[in-house]
């Protein structure tokens, strides 16, 4: 992977949201610190899977990386380009390079357009020079390839189930062939069987049109089945970043390991006997995040040092990165699953 | 397999089958669109739809009141010599309803009445609505200080009393119909800019706006693709209720002698004309009552029933 260009490259992104909206006193306002300072890239046609649990700043991040929401700091760079300083003109050719699938299938598709309407819009928007039938046509052909009857085209998102509603909203993101898409927790709205359909679909579309995702979710077994890499969030940083492979089987950050700990298995006896790291507390507030290490306040390993000194990103095997003072493989083969 | 996922080949499978299930079973044939849903659970409506017949029926009766109601019962404006023999005569075939002081139907003076009174419902609350979308649009746009001052701007207009209001500037600007829509229709912008500002807000938030952005849409498109067509059902109900308070107002106005002048027949001065002799012909206010009551009812019903109909998320259930 090192030799290739990345395709997005992600340094030092920081968001923070103004926590209080006081009218006098807003340059005194607490903040809400959701990404803090993190950097990541994303190789053509790969898979970097983003995890992390809820308000830990997975779905800010992709937002920022859109420019949906303006980073505070740090840059995007898509092919070379800062994403964060771009013009609105440049900004519309990124759009043509980069998509965005939604968690919600019910709230992203317009209730008021057809479902071919839906999938125009983006060619309609970047002007591909097809006429009203040939776009007719390629709908119909989209609407194909992600496993919706072409027949439908001219019914509206209502009429149909949350799995199909999704399909739609692929169809739309795929419409332009971009190179990167951004999916938001694609499936965690969808029924376990409706997963395993959509999931199967991205990656049938991936392997068929060379995109990149960034796939963002809160869902271990979803993240191990599509990512090349994967990417552990907590509180606004990236804590843990290596191939799906090395993750799962050594991970070395005491939070992954909590987390891989945490995740069912569906053998009774193996769930009954694992040993499993379980994190007293809630995660602490992004308003006031703790000092040093943010883990350091739930950490079963955590000493004196992590509360005063935040741990450097650094590469702990190759191609494995890990921000703790203490990291160590987590011996999850006696712990957890057979390998 | 490390971790168990509900993903392994034969789900793989299985999902090739179902897809293929999934449209076979689908059935082809035209897609209805979402207002012809709407018109379809408007239709279910039974009040929505009395009351709809009944407006269809007054606005029809209004306007071609001139092809058919007979001129021998008395021009609704005349002041003849027969006056004193016929002023207030009692209900009768030739006079349903009776007839007032000067002599005149009280049947044709109520459907003739039927227009001002509908007139004015009607062109208030569209010179309400007017300026309530765009302050309202604004409002919620561009936000910051233009929202606040909008906003605040509304509160003071609503803070005050709305009839007194409506009097006071009567009162300024003179009675006759025209300043009747100008008072009604310039004061009654607030509420309707609150509530194309609260449905904007709302709109905004969804997915499909951000979707729209991520795809590249200009802003004035996401306004009129996404935004508008999705905001637009509040204020079509909100609308639909206002055109009876209008009325409402108007016909206050005119019992208070603000209103629309005598002798042009509005309900409200039909009504004014008719109080002093509530005890002893009440004829002369009943019809007139009733024609506001079920009027202003029915604009309400109409507005509840689309209310309902509108609701994309209540499918035909």
């Amino acid at each position: 992977m090192a030799d290739k260009e990345p395709l997005l490259k992600v340094e030092h992104l920081s968001k923070e949201f103004p926590a209080e909206s006081g009218m006098l006193m807003s340059r005194f306002a607490k903040k809400v610190s959701a990404v803090n300072d993190i950097s990541f890239e994303i190789y053509p046609g790969e898979t970097l899977g983003l995890v992390g649990e809820s308000g830990c700043g997975k779905s800010t991040t992709g937002r920022s990386i859109m420019r949906l929401t303006r980073p505070t700091a740090g840059h995007v760079y898509f092919e070379g380009r800062d994403v964060a300083t771009m013009s609105h003109k440049e900004l519309k050719s990124l759009r043509r390079e980069m998509q965005f699938i939604f968690q919600d299938p019910y709230a992203s598709l317009n209730p008021r357009m057809t479902i071919g309407e839906i999938i125009s819009e983006p060619l309609q928007i970047h002007g591909d020079g097809r006429t009203a039938a040939e776009r007719n046509k390629y709908v119909r052909e989209l609407l194909d390839v992600v496993g919706l009857n072409p027949e439908h085209i001219n019914r509206y998102p209502h009429e149909f189930s949350g799995g199909q509603r999704q399909r739609i909203g692929i169809a739309r993101a795929f419409a332009l062939h971009p190179k990167l898409i951004i999916c938001d927790e694609p499936v965690s709205a969808l029924d376990v069987s409706i997963q395993a359909q959509v999931l199967n679909l991205l990656k049938d579309l991936q392997k068929q049109f060379g995109t990149a995702y960034l796939f963002i979710a809160h869902d271990l077994s979803v993240v191990q089945h599509i990512s090349d890499r994967i990417a552990v969030m907590y509180l606004g940083k990236i804590v843990e970043l290596s191939d799906w492979k090395s993750l799962y089987a050594e991970p070395f950050h005491p939070y992954t390991q909590s987390l891989l700990s945490a995740a069912p298995i569906p053998d009774p006896d193996l769930m009954n006997t694992r040993r499993r790291i379980i994190l007293a507390g809630d995660p602490p507030s992004p308003i006031d995040p703790p000092t040093g290490c943010r883990f350091h306040t739930r950490c079963p390993i955590a000493k004196a040092r992590c509360s005063s000194e935040q741990p450097e990103f650094r590469q702990v095997e190759p191609g494995h990165f890990c921000a703790c003072h203490f990291a160590e493989p987590f011996p999850i083969k006696e712990s957890s699953v057979e390998l | 397999m490390i971790y168990p996922s509900p993903l392994d080949h034969q789900a793989h499978q299985a999902v090739a089958e179902t897809a293929v299930a999934a449209r076979a079973n689908a059935d082809e044939g035209a897609s209805r669109t979402l207002w012809g849903d709407a018109f379809g659970r408007l239709k279910k409506n039974k009040l929505a739809v009395v009351a709809a017949i009944w407006i269809l029926f007054i606005i029809l009766v209004a306007a071609t009141a001139d092809l058919w109601v007979p001129q021998t019962l008395g021009d609704p404006n005349a002041t003849g010599a027969n006056m004193a023999a016929e002023s207030r005569l009692p209900p009768s075939l030739e006079h349903p309803f009776g007839t007032d002081t000067l002599g005149r139907d009280v049947l044709s003076r109520v459907i003739y009445g039927a227009r001002i009174s509908l007139t004015v419902g009607v062109v208030a609350t569209g010179i309400s609505t007017i300026i309530g979308l765009v302050m309202g649009a604004i409002a919620a746009y561009y936000g910051g200080i233009w929202d606040t001052i909008i906003m605040r701007l509304a509160d003071i207009f609503l803070a005050f009393p709305y009839t007194l209001f409506v009097v006071a500037m009567i009162a300024v600007i003179g009675n006759g119909i025209q300043n009747v829509f100008i008072a009604i229709g310039i004061l009654g912008w607030p509420s309707i800019a609150r509530v194309f500002r609260s449905a904007i807000l709302s709109v905004k938030e969804n997915d499909y706006v951000d979707a729209a952005r991520a795809m590249g849409a200009s802003d004035v498109r996401i306004v009129a693709r996404h935004i508008f067509p999705n905001s637009v059902a509040s204020i079509v109900v909100y609308a639909t209720m206002n055109i009876g308070g209008a009325i409402l107002t108007e016909s206050a106005l005119s019992f208070l002698g603000m209103g629309v002048v005598p002798p042009d027949p509005s309900w409200g001065t039909l009504i004014q004309s008719g109080q002093q002799y509530l005890q002893t012909e009440p004829w002369l206010m009943i019809l007139p009552g009733l024609a506001i009551l079920s009027t202003v009812l029915a604009f309400t019903l109409l507005g509840d029933g689309l209310r309902d109909a509108l609701d994309v998320k209540m499918k035909d259930a």
